[in-house]
């Protein structure tokens, strides 16, 4: 290698390397703590056994990836042109033993993932009810543009962009949405399931521990998508009624007219609390889907 | 006026910062262009040699560049995604509404897939897999020619907003409905999106159509299926595979348009439509059509690790069951696109097993490739580096891609950045890598001189380190709860940072695709020292290097004759027993039949003799074909009826006066066929 040539690798060394140095300087910021993790710090059973599989499947897949990984970097050093004599050069190499190998080693992996993908999948269905001796709490969804509304039909009370419900109680969740499909997502507590107009959906979870927990749509549905956040609060029981027995006292109620008021799109709605909902509002919101001139 | 111009008006003409950029920037690029072109007397050259070419080379060189633009067109769009959420945080909004955000994400994806992979891809198939086969062309020409042209007219209607204004759509990739519906998206955004996508995927299943037509019937005598290189088994997977999955789009696009524009309701969510059967039917092909895009990058890589290795690919029969394994399970995964929307526990199970079993014959490849190298003579040159890194990067996404497919995982990180993560390690990591794989691998042999390895070296490393620099923060934003296409978010989550990381990381990949652009500059500069005059810099194994570099436009004097899998390196192994045997008599009498004449015409002390040969014409027809296509596209986004009626006429009497021209095809008599054989020992590219 000549001179100039050295000049320019050490150069293009030093400019990859800064900016290396800076992104793992980046990293060494205080915003860098488990609690944003939300995945992965996980405060209802749900969210645990999800995260649990996460950390199985990743294991086993070891068992193949590590190998590979493993021959790529031992071939390409012992069998580079540099390295090689000659003597260990075969370039008809046919192997029935290797060729059998190939086939069982992935196939082994994926057979028993798929075992645990069976079970998984219908232990975390997010349709099959929470099993507990406490009743569950019902709340039902509708995600508006760009906001998000939850009705308790046996509280009767219902609130926007917050929910607040007690820990270590099966909550049922009904989904719908009266607007373009959104999700509905609460990282530390569950999976998500599709908000959709003119069907209702479900998702159940139980939070283990107390505090507030953020919530979202990962679905893009227009303009207002990032600000179409809210917040889940998991409380005591008491707490709880108490936060109910204070909603009751709000001096809005959700009739129609304000409903057909709140649907209209608006951007980072703030939070509203409503003493009183119309009767089965949740179930006109899709009807209104069945019927032709209501519909949009 | 509205009957002459539809919904076209001034207003609707650009007027915002960035359409106005792009409109300036496209036009002094135009305008560059056509002077140089003027000034150089080169326009008659371009049109005839190049723009009405049927030469499958010629047209695969052409994708390259169309493909290279649309590139760095999406580049763009990556790099102001990138920067708006960097920026865009706390009480910090960006330099970008929601709206332009969303059209910029919108565009980068459907430009990245349609119109750089899809085009690098059918650019190596259309120059390597004629070759590979020993053929001089494909099955069809001028559908060829069309298929092109029809590419570009998609590609430039998805460009088109910046100079006629509008918008594009802001409703992702995809377009999921009901948000794509006229009463979420009135404006038409989504019909340029639906035009450009309708047009090039129109395109796409002629070509499919071509290729496969091509690989089945015109192979050099002997090559069998079981001795086709296994580009040529993936290019046919893939092919199949569009030509079994764009029907779905097509028909999924007119649905929407008939939606839209029609007022039916196939995907609204009242008046009995539904919304789910959008997500469905665009999944069953969205899903084929990743497959699509990587199953011929499997095959570039499996010829560069044999011939790299200087050695028999090991097990080829594992990688032709593989490649066939993929295509047929590929169509049977869509479901996991959507394990969030409802389906009960039989069904999610299900998709999520077939979405691990995918998982075997992609492993397998991995493990024959690498078995590949096990006892070889590696030569670490660009193609090799290429391959290494995508074994990288794609085992990660691997692994990515399986927690993506069982359902309980995928509840937790659909839509999330992890996602994000996931496809680009596969696009990129798996797909482009390929692509640059192969462009490097056939380089001397569409030039005829060889790519700069140093600076090629160079741009392989920024490659592979930008790109985890920038995707890492994107798997770990996943897991802290970040969902995709964020234009603001709060500063309490912490993740700013992650996103300024992935920002850098996005610089070193510029760095690496500026470094790409000087290396072809340097070697385009430096190619009288780097002629490839052998036709065979690599040593390689299958029939392109068995031409000159660049194979003059009939690709081969005479037809080879095909006795093994690797059937030039069986010629290569073959002259050297012919060369050793003292005797010419003992050569006849030899069992071995006799060596290929292609071969031969590459060694000067045979005599051969050349017969005539016969090639299609140049032919515009494509061209005019596709600019009435274009056109109807674009009336219909505006809804300027007449010129729909009227383009849609213009591109039948092509047709009909194109089937009275019977004079298609030309000969290249033996003399001339002798004289350029001669010449090709010190050929170059056609400058």
């Amino acid at each position: 290698m000549t001179r100039r040539n050295k000049i320019k690798l050490a150069i293009f060394i030093a400019v990859d390397a800064l900016l290396v140095g800076f992104s793992l300087w980046m990293m060494a910021r205080p915003e860098f703590h488990f609690g944003n993790f939300a995945v992965l710090n996980p405060k209802g059973i749900i969210a645990l056994k999800e995260r649990g599989l996460m950390f199985t499947s990743v294991l086993l897949m070891l068992f193949a990836v590590v190998p590979a990984y493993f021959l790529l970097f031992y071939f390409s050093k012992k069998y580079s042109a540099k390295n090689n004599s000659q003597n260990k050069y075969s370039p008809n190499l046919e192997s029935n033993l290797i060729g059998a190998l190939i086939w069982v080693v992935p196939s082994v992996v994926i057979f028993i993932i798929a075992g645990i993908i069976w079970k998984s999948t219908h232990d975390l269905d997010p349709y099959k009810p929470i099993e507990s001796n406490i009743r569950p709490l019902t709340i039902q969804v509708v995600a508006l543009r760009w906001k998000w509304l939850f009705i308790y039909p046996e509280q009767n009370i219902a609130t926007v962009n917050f929910i607040e419900f007690p820990k270590d109680t099966p909550i049922n969740f009904e989904l719908t949405s009266d607007g373009p499909m959104s999700t509905f997502w609460i990282p530390q507590l569950s999976g998500q399931t599709y908000a959709m107009a003119a069907m209702s959906t479900k998702l159940h979870l139980m939070a283990n521990d107390t505090g507030e927990f953020n919530g979202l749509s990962s679905e893009i549905n227009g303009q207002g998508y990032s600000g179409m956040r809210f917040v889940a609060k998991a409380t005591s029981q008491n707490d709880f009624e108490a936060w109910v027995e204070s909603i009751k006292k709000s001096p809005d109620i959700l009739n129609e007219d304000q409903y057909n008021e709140l649907e209209k799109p608006s951007e980072n709605n703030p939070r509203a609390y409503y003493s009183m909902v119309e009767e089965s509002l949740y179930n006109n919101i899709m009807m209104k889907y069945m019927i032709p001139d209501k519909a949009k | 006026m509205s009957l002459l111009f539809g919904k076209l008006t001034l207003a609707a003409l650009p007027h915002e910062w960035f359409t106005i950029a792009g409109t300036v920037s496209m036009m002094l690029g135009g305008l560059g262009v056509a002077l140089f072109l003027t000034y150089y007397k080169r326009w008659k050259w371009l049109w005839t040699e190049w723009l009405t070419s049927t030469d499958p080379k010629r047209i695969g060189i052409m994708y390259f560049v169309v493909a290279s633009l649309m590139l760095a067109r999406g580049a763009l769009d990556a790099g102001m995604i990138w920067l708006q959420q960097a920026l865009s945080v706390g009480s910090s909004h960006g330099y970008l509404s929601a709206d332009h955000f969303q059209q910029i994400f919108t565009a980068h994806g459907a430009i990245m897939v349609f119109f750089v992979t899809m085009g690098f891809l059918s650019g190596l198939i259309n120059y390597i897999m004629p070759l590979q086969i020993g053929a001089r062309d494909v099955a069809s020409p001028l559908l060829n020619t069309l298929s092109f042209w029809l590419y570009v007219a998609g590609a430039v209607l998805i460009n088109l907003f910046f100079v006629f204004g509008g918008e594009f759509a802001a409703t992702g990739w995809l377009s999921i409905a009901p948000l794509s519906g006229i009463e979420f998206s009135p404006g038409v955004g989504v019909d340029y999106w639906i035009w450009s996508l309708q047009i090039s995927g129109l395109g796409s299943l002629l070509a499919g159509v071509n290729f496969i037509v091509t690989i089945l019937k015109m192979r050099a005598p002997g090559m069998t299926l079981m001795r086709m290189p296994m580009f040529v088994w993936t290019s046919l997977s893939s092919m199949v595979l569009v030509v079994s999955v764009f029907p779905i789009l097509a028909m999924t696009l007119i649905l929407l348009t008939l939606d839209r524009q029609f007022g039916t309701h196939f995907f609204t969510s009242g008046f009995g439509g539904n919304p789910m059967l959008y997500t469905n039917l665009i999944w069953s092909w969205g899903h084929p059509e990743v497959y699509i895009l990587m199953i011929p990058a499997f095959g570039v890589y499996s010829e560069v690790v044999s011939t790299f290795s200087q050695k028999k690919l090991f097990s080829y029969k594992s990688l032709v069951v593989a490649a066939i394994l993929i295509t047929l399970l590929s169509v049977l995964v869509w479901l996991h696109h959507f394990f969030t929307m409802g389906a009960g526990a039989n069904v999610n199970a299900f998709f999520g097993i077939m979405t691990g079993v995918i998982a075997i014959p992609t492993g397998v490849q991995v493990f024959t490739w690498l078995a590949t190298m096990y006892k070889g003579k590696i030569n670490f040159k660009q193609p090799m580096l290429w391959f290494v890194g995508f074994i990288c990067t794609f085992t990660l996404g691997g692994v990515a891609g399986v927690m993506l497919g069982i359902p309980g995982i995928d509840f937790q990180v659909h839509n999330s950045l992890f996602l994000v993560a996931h496809f680009h390690t596969m696009a990129i990591g798996g797909a482009l890598f390929g692509i640059f794989c192969g462009i490097t691998y056939w380089f001397p042999k569409i030039t005829g001189f060889m790519l700069n390895e140093r600076l090629g070296k160079y741009a392989f490393w920024s490659w592979i380190v930008g790109f985890f620099v920038s995707f890492m923060p994107l798997y770990i934003l996943g897991f802290m709860g970040a969902p995709r296409r964020l234009d603001h978010y709060d500063a309490s989550l912490g993740w700013q940072w992650l996103f300024i990381v992935a920002g850098f990381g996005f610089l070193i990949i510029c760095l690496g695709a500026a470094l790409q652009v000087l290396q072809i500059i340097v070697s385009v500069i430096q190619r009288k020292e780097s002629m490839d005059v052998t036709g065979d810099p690599w040593n390689g194994r299958t029939l392109e290097w068995a031409t000159s570099s660049p194979p003059p436009v009939y690709n081969f004097a005479i037809i080879p004759e095909v006795r093994d899998r690797d059937a030039f390196w069986d010629m290569k192994q073959y002259a050297v027993i012919a060369r050793s045997a003292a005797d010419e008599a003992i050569l006849s009498e030899s069992r071995l039949p006799r060596p290929s004449d292609a071969l031969g015409a590459r060694n000067d002390t045979q005599k051969i003799t050349y017969k005539d040969i016969v090639m299609p014409k140049n032919t515009a027809i494509g061209i005019y074909i596709s600019a009435c296509t274009f056109f109807f596209g674009f009336a219909f986004v505006w809804h300027i009826w007449w010129l729909v009626i009227a383009s849609a006429i213009g591109a039948i009497v092509c047709l009909i006066v194109r089937s009275f021209d019977e004079e298609t095809e030309y000969v290249i008599t033996a003399v001339e066929v002798e004289k350029i054989e001669s010449i090709n020992k010190s050929s170059t590219f056609p400058m």
